[in-house]
C-alpha cells in the first residue's frame, strides 16, 4: 500500500524535493501550496520540478542536500544524510533539531 | 445494457457494476454523509470526477503531473517489523517517503515509556544516517490505562452497569496518567531529534483520548515552537465515552472532521490526518465519495496542513491485509483531486 501511495500521489522524497516540501509543512505548518512556493524559490527552480527526479537529480546534486545511492548512481565526497542536513537547514533557512544536536554532541 | 465495470466493496472484494450503479452509489453516500455531518453533499461536477476515477478500467490511477503531495505515514513505511532503521531506510530510499517515521511494534505512548532510552537511541542513529524528515509515532490509548491492564476503574464496566459519574471519574483519572506519558514521550523523543511526534488514531477510546492528546500537544508546542506534530484521528467523529468534556468551552464528542480540526489547530498542531471508516458492505466509490463530504469543510477553514487518512480500512482505502493497487490509488486520486489536500 505504501507503494501505491508512492507511486499514486506521492512527491518522492529525497528522489525529489518531497522532503523538502515536508519539512515546511512539518517546522513551519505550510500548506502544500505555500510550501512549495517556498522551496520553489529556495532552490531557484519551478514548482514542478519539486515532484521531477529528472529536474531534482540535478538540483540536489548542485547544491549538496542529498541523493539516493545505487549501484549505478553513486556520488563518494558529496553530503548525504547528516551532512546534507546541514545544507539543508541552511537552504531552507529552519532549524533541524538533528542537525543541532549533532552540532552540540559534536562539538561543533 | 451497460457495460459491468469490475470494481472493489470496502472488504477489498471484487464486484462489477454498471457506470449508472456507480453513479447511484456516489450519489446516495454523499447525500448519507451530508446529513448525518450536517455538510453540503459534493457538488455535481465533484460526483462525477469520483465517477470518471471509479469507473475507469485501469489496474492503476494516479494524480497528474504537478499535483504530488506529501505523504506522512502512521507506522513505518515499509513496515519491516522490528528493524527500526533498516526500515526507515527503506522507506527513505526505496519508497521515496517524503516524512518518515520510527515506531515500536508496541504503539502506545504508555508501553514506549518504559523503552524511551532505547527509541531516543535508535532516533539519535536514524537521523545520522537519513536526509529525510523523521517523526515518532505511537497510538494514545486511553483504555490501557483502566483495569486490567492501568490502574484506573474500567469505565467500559461502569457505563454498562449505570454508573456514569463513577466512569467519568476514572476517565479523568485516566486522562491525567496519559497526558504525563504523552508529554514524557514526546519531550524525550523531540530532544533526542525527532522532526516531529505523531499522535496516530487519536480519539479510539473516545473524547477522553482526544482531550488528553490535545492537552500534550498543547505543552509540546508551547515548548517545541518548530516541531512537527501530527494528529492522526481514529475515526469521523469523535464518540463520546465521557460525553461532557470540552476544549476551550467546545464539547468534544460528537465532533467530524471540521471541528476535529479546529481544536487541533487551537492546540497547536501542524498536520492533522481525518480518518472516515469504511464500511465493508458498501463498494470503494460508495466509501471514497463517503470521505470526500465529510473531509470536504475541512478544506476550507485549515491554516495547517490535512492529511487525509488512506490507510488500510479508511477513506476509501478496503480493510483488508494487502489494499488492492486499484482501489487504494483510486482513493489517494479521489482524495488529492477532490478535496485539494496538502498530503495523505
Amino acid at each position: 500500500m505504501d507503494v501505491t501511495h508512492a507511486l499514486a500521489a506521492g512527491m518522492g522524497g529525497i528522489r525529489t524535493a518531497g522532503d523538502l516540501v515536508a519539512r515546511m509543512q512539518m517546522s513551519r505548518g505550510m500548506r502544500l501550496t505555500e510550501a512549495k512556493r517556498y522551496v520553489a524559490d529556495r532552490l531557484g527552480c519551478t514548482e514542478r520540478d519539486l515532484a521531477d527526479s529528472y529536474a531534482m537529480e540535478q538540483i540536489r546534486g548542485e547544491k549538496g542536500l542529498g541523493r539516493i545511492l545505487d549501484h549505478s548512481n553513486l556520488h563518494p565526497g558529496e553530503p548525504n544524510a547528516m551532512m546534507a542536513k546541514f545544507r539543508i537547514a541552511e537552504t531552507l533557512g529552519i532549524t533541524i533539531p538533528s542537525v543541532e544536536k549533532f552540532r552540540e554532541l559534536a562539538g561543533i | 445494457m451497460e457495460t459491468k465495470i469490475a470494481t472493489r466493496m470496502g472488504d477489498g472484494s471484487l464486484t462489477e457494476m454498471t457506470r449508472g450503479e456507480l453513479r447511484s452509489d456516489i450519489e446516495d453516500a454523499t447525500q448519507l454523509a451530508a446529513g448525518k455531518a450536517k455538510v453540503d453533499p459534493l457538488t455535481q461536477d465533484e460526483q462525477d470526477h469520483v465517477l470518471d476515477i471509479y469507473a475507469s478500467a485501469a489496474c492503476f490511477t494516479a494524480v497528474d503531473i504537478g499535483d504530488q503531495v506529501v505523504l506522512s505515514c502512521d507506522g513505518g513505511g515499509s513496515k519491516m517489523t522490528g528493524t527500526d532503521i533498516l526500515d526507515l531506510l527503506e522507506s527513505e530510499q526505496r519508497l521515496g517517503q517524503d516524512i518518515l517515521e520510527l515506531w515500536h511494534i508496541e504503539y502506545s505512548y504508555k508501553a514506549i515509556k518504559t523503552i524511551l532510552p532505547h527509541q531516543q537511541q535508535m532516533m539519535q542513529n536514524a537521523q545520522q544516517m537519513l536526509t529525510a524528515p523523521i517523526q515518532y509515532g505511537a497510538q494514545p490509548n486511553l483504555a490501557f490505562y483502566s483495569r486490567p491492564d492501568g490502574p484506573c476503574e474500567n469505565w467500559f464496566e461502569l457505563l454498562p452497569r449505570g454508573e456514569i459519574a463513577a466512569a467519568r471519574e476514572a476517565i479523568v483519572e485516566a486522562m491525567d496518567y496519559a497526558t504525563k506519558d504523552f508529554i514524557f514521550v514526546g519531550e524525550g523523543m523531540l530532544d533526542a531529534g525527532a522532526d516531529g511526534m505523531d499522535f496516530d488514531t487519536t480519539g479510539g477510546a473516545g473524547d477522553g483520548d482526544f482531550f488528553s492528546t490535545l492537552r500534550a500537544v498543547r505543552h509540546l508546542r508551547e515548548k517545541y515552537p518548530t516541531a512537527g506534530i501530527e494528529v492522526g484521528m481514529a475515526g469521523e467523529f469523535v464518540i463520546g465515552v465521557h460525553g461532557e468534556l470540552e476544549w476551550d468551552g467546545r464539547r468534544l464528542a460528537g465532533l467530524w472532521p471540521q471541528g476535529q480540526l479546529e481544536v487541533c489547530q487551537d492546540a497547536g498542531v501542524t498536520l492533522f490526518g481525518p480518518a472516515v471508516n469504511i464500511n465493508t458492505g458498501k463498494s470503494c466509490a460508495w466509501n471514497t465519495a463517503y470521505s470526500l463530504t465529510v473531509i470536504k469543510p475541512c478544506m476550507d477553514v485549515a491554516c495547517i496542513p490535512v492529511h487525509p487518512n488512506v490507510g488500510e480500512g479508511v477513506c476509501g482505502v478496503p480493510v483488508n491485509g494487502y489494499p488492492p493497487e486499484d482501489a487504494a490509488s483510486r482513493a489517494a486520486k479521489a482524495h488529492v483531486e477532490i478535496l485539494r489536500c496538502d498530503g495523505l
